[in-house]
């Protein structure tokens, strides 16, 4: 797979504090890279760096060949950039920005008005679009960040927490954007808080802790690498009393969740089994059964032990 | 990916992008009515109340009018877009787009212009309608663009400070407008100013224009033609490039 995304020894100090600290990986084309970590972990410093924003303290950065700083124009052009906070100029109209985003990396006017037809149709902005952009509710604004950023056909898409904060429809909406994207043959670069959106997205993940990169690898090789228990979700009605289950052979652990129990365990057949007969002989209807492995949140938590 | 036919950062790639920054400034930023209304109204009031009761020949009082009014329209708004933009977050925007920090500056110097020629119309129509006279047409005109384009690069600079707050940039930017008005031979002839003050007034922009204004008005003149042009030139290159230095070293903090 052709690097697209180099990153060696990248190191951002701010007076003393040293945010991002010797990273380097790669991203390969057509990726969609997650990027995780607590707040303050280093993620958006990096993105901010990788796309150019604020210059590194040390390392070098290549973007599809070009050296993010001595060829930063060539870099730039053929990236697109979806910000943690939205940047869109509010005085203008939807179209206008989209339009100035055009005309900032050259795209021929004919091809600008089509691809922001395309894309406001696409984001269900087209109604609006002569409104100015100060009258778009939160998700409207990012969904137009996100086709600003897609107005010049990028080959790489930097993402950072492009559905914080945004109401189910226009999450999905955007989610569904990244896969198209990425079914172009495109690259992702993606940070998020959301385990389950990473999960569900990324071909491979980084956590970033302490400014440093934790580990690096598929989500579930993460998930098998990190090990732990297996645990079983289950429901009763009536509710059952959570003493009957620390007893129970197989069942190392039991946590409460609303009308829930989750029974860690290694054995999760037998214990499985000793439920059905537990529902049995104490007349009371199983609701639920879930076997659950860990999930990313859990590979999260271990690594950066938050 | 959609592509020009040169998108390598070339010199016109980026000019074509200055103008699109330039674009956006003007609709954001100038056309709105308390803009252009303290454009005209802050130079001819301020000239009003020194004016009023000295008489003097109509086509010099225009001169300092006109040359007042392109100082003040073009160092009007470009010292406050660098602030704003760093406030709205829209700076990073442009930060992450592939154009350099000089065509960002140049797109900004370019409103500026548009505006301050815009509007120096104004008083330049009013003194046609009362009969003043421009006898160097030309000279005039290509006065006012290279007046505007120096004041803009000079209201680049008031920006420069890596702050987002407006309104220390307003300050620092009056502080500095204000002297030079009274220094720039607007009220009172270079001519007929003592000579450390005719020093003082050679080291300001405006008495150039206001000089080449009278010429174009009046074919009276302190300095000759190629010095006030020269000047003119001189000043927006200093300018121009302090302006982008200071940029360079504030973007950073700024983002």
């Amino acid at each position: 797979m052709k690097t697209v995304i180099n990153v060696e020894e990248l190191t951002k100090d701010y007076s003393g504090l040293t945010a991002v600290d010797h990273i380097s990986f790669e991203v390969g084309e057509g990726e969609i890279f997650g990027f995780l970590g607590p707040n303050g972990a280093g993620k958006t410093t990096t993105v901010r760096i990788l796309t150019g924003i604020i210059k590194p303290t040390s390392g070098r950065v290549s973007i599809m060949g070009f050296d993010l700083w001595s060829e930063s124009i060539k870099a730039k052009q053929i990236t697109g950039v979806v910000p943690e906070l939205s940047n869109t100029y509010n005085e203008l109209s939807a179209w206008n920005n989209l339009q100035f985003m055009a005309d900032l990396y050259g795209v021929p006017k004919n091809h600008a008005k089509k691809r922001a037809e395309e894309l406001l149709n696409k984001f269900n902005l087209y109604d609006r679009k002569d409104y100015k952009v100060k009258t778009f509710s939160k998700g409207m604004k990012q969904k137009l960040i996100t086709a600003m950023a897609l107005i010049n056909d990028p080959k790489i898409l930097f993402l950072d927490e492009p559905t914080s904060g945004l109401d189910v429809q226009s999450a999905r909406l955007i989610k569904e954007m990244i896969r198209e994207f990425h079914n172009d043959g495109k690259t992702v670069f993606l940070t998020t808080h959301y385990m389950h959106e990473a999960s569900q997205l990324c071909s491979r993940v980084a956590i970033i802790n302490h400014g440093k990169i934790a580990a690096i690898d598929a989500p579930e090789k993460l998930k098998t690498r990190v090990g732990g228990l297996q645990h079983i979700e289950v429901s009763f009605n009536p509710p059952v009393n959570v003493s009957d289950f620390y007893a129970m052979p197989g069942v190392i652990n039991v946590h409460t969740g609303g009308d829930k129990l989750l029974l860690y365990t290694n054995e999760p057949g037998r214990v499985i089994s000793q439920l059905v007969d537990y529902s049995r002989l104490n007349g009371v209807e199983i609701v639920t059964l879930n076997t659950l492995t860990p999930s990313l949140e859990d590979v999260f938590v271990k690594l950066t032990g938050r | 990916m959609f592509l020009s036919n040169s998108q390598d950062g070339k010199m016109i790639d980026q000019m074509k992008r200055a103008c699109a920054i330039a674009k956006k400034d003007i609709r954001i930023y100038y056309l709105m009515g308390p803009v252009i209304i303290f454009g005209i109204l802050a130079p001819t009031f301020l000239f009003l109340a020194f004016m009023i009761g000295r008489d003097l020949p109509v086509d010099f009082l225009i001169a300092g009018l006109l040359g007042m009014t392109i100082f003040f329209t073009s160092t009007s708004v470009a010292p406050v877009i660098t602030p704003t933009e760093t406030q709205t977050k829209n700076l990073e925007r442009l930060a992450a787009a592939p154009v350099y920090i000089t065509t960002i500056l140049f797109g900004d110097v370019l409103a500026s212009v548009l505006f301050g020629v815009g509007i120096s119309f104004i008083p330049l129509l009013i003194g046609l309608a009362i009969g003043v006279t421009v006898t160097h047409p030309f000279v005039l005109v290509a006065g006012i663009v290279l007046a505007a384009f120096c004041f803009s690069a000079m209201g680049l600079i008031f920006s420069s400070n890596p702050t987002s707050a407006t309104s220390v940039v307003m300050m620092m930017s009056s502080m500095i407008k204000f002297p030079l008005v009274f220094i720039s031979g607007i009220f009172i002839p270079v001519g007929e100013l003592p000579l450390w003050a005719r020093v003082l007034a050679s080291l300001s922009p405006l008495t150039y224009i206001t000089d080449l204004c009278r010429y174009s008005f009046q074919s009276a003149h302190y300095y000759s033609i190629l010095i006030d042009v020269t000047a003119l030139v001189i000043f927006l290159v200093i300018f121009m490039t302090v302006a982008i230095k200071l940029h360079g070293r504030s973007l950073p903090k700024r983002l």
